[in-house]
């Protein structure tokens, strides 16, 4: 019954979103006051049925139902429950329902915080919501219904879902991501509502704010998860590759970064309104373009489905529609509101100058938009060729570390200036005079501490360095002369922290990806049981590896041992030790055990890595054992990774960050009210 | 005299375009060396690829045809059931890849028509396989 009731409560809530969109829109022309006030009970109808929906759903797939298509093709009665849940999210069909199941969220949060907005305001941002869901519901319910049966033969079990997905990271990364991609809806929504109803001097820019910054924070985390889940599980140790799919969730990603600052010049200085209201459709569109190229099959990437092209073709009419219709009403009343949203200032009266926090900011979001148009090329051109040429081509990775870093190194150069400059006129020599020891001291940290640290050195490691010092340093000295400013650390606002925060988190991810990407050293070995093998400051021992067996997998467990070298002289850096010198503690000590395993899953099977690591602030050392070779040998990675954690580490703190700046706008906004 | 609100939005739109096009030169250089065309070992046969150039060879991997070498070295015959192509590998290949299924070989072909790859991708799981190899299968399936 339940997947009847499921497929049922979607129905009624494509109905409801229908007139979510529909009678509030006649309230609006036909001024009727009733018609308006019923946008809110109708979005929280529907999302109240999209949520039973997706309840039920995953009662389906807890009860085990085969006779479901949907569960049947992606779980078994031998799946862990937990991994149930990403089984749920894990296919075509069920993502988009989370997808749906999210966007309703965002709606209920939506129309019980943003009570306090002009109610004209509030009802047309609700009408465009409930379009978006209108179109996805209809997407899903006429090309992707996750609730058919298959009757009268139906399977007894069900095919499994894929092994690389039963893992605990990928139960949060969809969820997460999509709460990102989805919830910039709202600054979509924010912006069709500004233009469509372009009145005096709204301050939208300040409404707007938090929702992006919340969804930034969420995609934020989602795209680190997926980046640190690819470098656990995929088994090669990469953490970013360019793919397609990672491309699609980074552009919104950049995008929303050029987005949350140039909504402070307009909120704070009014400045650039129309720009800010075209990234806002920009950054949804971006994600839109993303669900497309994923869940559309024409893409070849890990997270693409198999999958029939009427799905395509519709998301491309969806994604036509709602971007081609937004961006014509923007060239339509953008002038409009801009000018009627500043009726007081024209050009004459605001002093703006080339020095100036503004002016970094603008810089800053131009070349972002631009470094997200160079991904969006690489991405795209691909399939452009295809269709013209009909000749298949790939884009190789060195392209987008080629085209990608020269135009983001300006952005991090840029990144302290912002908040080290005043709005407003800055004379030169002043800036100089604060800032000149801190460009000296960043390039000769980035010079002594390799030099000092490490046995090479390049130009690269050098910059990439240098960029973190700097963003750092210069992070700290505006935060600490904001605190003199204010006389005391309590004064400070949030927003100041948040921001403070998710700037350190840059720095640290710069860092992290300079030193990983060059000192990592990554070996690709045959390795006998009780052999020894050198890396960095480590000697790896293969102890053992015996059978394995688990709830639907057998296998291999390695048993590796891990020990630093604790007299550590150059020339003995590749020194194999004996025996002897292994067990003597004042040689090694023992850092870890590490158990990889290799698992060959029945039901399909396939056949996984499961790595080891052993985690460390500083580095990570990673096994995985891959093949069992003639002659007893074993193929097996055996990588030293420095700072990669630092990848992921910056990313929490820009997540972090962005929350505390969201919170900070959310409390004051609540004091005004 | 430009006032100030003007002399930024010159900046900015300045900006934008110079940034646009340092953007569009170093696009033109970077696709130049970064592309990699799809070829099936058929096409390779009938003489369409440069040796030395970089590009992406896809087929199924034949049966019975890896033979190990010397430490991580490995050779497959790449098919899409008409021509066929030996490929060197040195390196793990992905957990994926099995005799009979399809793979995608990213390298070099030499004077003899052997292949060397410094990649190898293999499909993904049962549902899903590169856009290219699908091709090959339905154009099997056709033929049978």
């Amino acid at each position: 019954m339940a997947p009847e009731i499921a497929h049922f409560a979607l129905i009624l809530s494509l109905c409801l979103t229908g007139l979510q969109f529909l009678l509030p829109t006649i309230g609006i022309l036909k001024e009727k006051a009733i018609f308006i006030r019923i946008a809110s009970p109708l979005a929280l109808g529907q999302s109240f049925f999209i949520t039973l929906s997706f309840l039920l759903l995953f009662f389906t797939f807890a009860q085990d139902d085969f006779s479901v298509n949907y569960v049947a093709s992606h779980s078994n009665a031998a799946l862990p429950l937990f991994y149930k849940l990403s089984a749920l999210w894990g296919g075509h069909e069920g993502s988009l329902l989370l997808w749906a199941f999210l966007l309703s969220i965002w709606t209920i949060a939506f129309s019980f915080l943003a009570r306090h907005l002009p109610l004209l305001f509030f009802t047309r941002v609700l009408i465009v919501l409930g379009m978006i869901q209108f179109g996805f519901l209809l997407f899903l319910l006429a090309t992707s219904n996750p609730f058919l049966r298959l009757l009268p033969h139906y399977p007894i079990d069900g095919a499994d879902l894929n092994p690389l997905l039963q893992d605990f990271g990928l139960i949060i990364h969809p969820p997460l991501l999509y709460m990102g991609y989805v919830g910039f809806a709202l600054p979509f929504a924010f912006a069709i509502s500004v233009l469509w109803g372009a009145e005096k001097a709204l301050p939208w820019a300040k409404w707007m704010r938090p929702w992006v910054l919340i969804a930034f924070a969420f995609l934020t985390i989602g795209i680190a998860l997926g980046s640190w889940w690819a470098y656990y599980e995929l088994g090669w140790g990469g953490w970013w590759f360019w793919d397609p799919v990672e491309n699609a969730s980074f552009m919104p990603w950049l995008v929303s970064i050029a987005l949350i600052h140039s909504l402070m010049l307009s909120s704070k200085r009014g400045l650039f309104q129309g720009w800010t209201l075209l990234l806002s459709i920009v950054v949804f569109s971006l994600s839109l373009l993303g669900t497309f190229l994923v869940r559309s099959g024409v893409l070849s990437s890990v997270h693409a489905f198999a999958n029939d092209p009427k799905r395509g073709v519709f998301l491309l009419i969806f994604l036509s529609m709602g971007v081609g219709g937004a961006l014509l009403l923007f060239a339509w009343r953008a002038k409009a509101v801009i000018s009627e949203a500043n009726p007081t200032q024209d050009a004459d009266t605001i002093k703006v100058e080339l020095l100036s926090r503004e002016t970094a900011i603008l810089i800053a979001s131009a070349l972002l938009s631009v470094s997200t148009a160079s991904i969006l090329l690489g991405t795209l051109f691909p399939l452009a060729y295809d269709a013209f040429t009909g000749k298949k081509l790939s884009v190789g990775f060195p392209y987008f570390n080629r085209v990608f870093l020269p135009l983001i190194i300006p952005v991090l150069i840029l990144t302290p200036l912002g908040p080290l400059n005043q709005w407003g006129p800055n004379p030169l020599n002043i800036i100089i005079k604060r800032i000149y020891w801190i460009i000296l001291v960043s390039v000769l940290l980035a010079i002594g501490m390799p030099t000092v640290f490490t046995d090479h050195i390049t130009w690269q490691v050098i910059l990439g360095l240098a960029l973190g010092y700097w963003i750092i340093l210069g992070t700290l000295k505006s935060f600490i002369e904001k605190i003199q400013k204010r006389r005391g650390i309590s004064g400070l606002s949030l927003g100041a922290w948040g921001m403070t925060f998710a700037h350190l988190g840059i720095a640290v991810i710069v860092i992290g990806i300079t030193l990983v990407s060059h000192y990592q050293i990554e070996r690709d070995v045959l390795i006998k049981l009780n052999q020894n093998l050198s890396i960095a400051n480590y000697v790896i021992k293969f102890q053992d590896i015996q059978p394995i067996e688990g709830s639907n997998y057998i296998g291999y467990r390695g048993h590796f041992i891990v020990k630093r070298r604790l007299i550590s002289k150059p020339e003995e850096k590749n020194h194999l030790p004996t025996m002897q010198e292994f067990n003597d503690p004042n040689q090694y000590t023992k850092v870890a055990e590490l158990f990889p395993e290799k698992r060959i899953f029945v039901v399909q099977g396939t056949r996984m890595t499961e790595t080891a690591i052993d985690p460390g602030l500083f580095r990570d050392i990673y096994i995985s054992i891959v093949d069992q070779l003639p002659g007893e040998k074993w193929a097996a990675r055996i990588y030293y990774k420095p700072f990669v954690r630092w990848i992921w580490l910056g990313a929490l703190m820009i997540a972090f960050g962005s929350f505390l700046a969201a919170i900070g706008r959310r409390m004051r906004t609540k004091a005004m009210v | 005299m430009l006032n100030s609100l003007r002399k930024r939005r010159l900046v900015f739109v300045i900006v934008l375009i110079v940034s646009a096009l340092l953007a569009g030169l170093l696009i033109i250089c970077a696709l130049q060396q970064n592309i990699n065309f799809f070829f099936t070992p058929s096409q390779v046969m009938a003489g369409e690829v440069k040796v030395n150039t970089r590009i992406r060879l896809g087929g199924m991997v034949q049966k019975n045809s890896l033979i190990r070498k010397e430490g991580l070295e490995v050779q497959f015959q790449l098919t899409d059931f008409v021509k066929q192509i030996t490929v060197t590998y040195t390196g793990i290949l992905p957990d994926l890849f099995r005799e009979g299924q399809g793979a995608v070989a990213l390298g070099y072909l030499t004077q003899e028509n052997m292949f060397f790859a410094d990649e190898v991708l293999a499909k993904h799981d049962e549902n899903y396989m590169p856009p290219e190899l699908s091709h090959i299968v339905k154009n099997k399936d056709k033929k049978e």
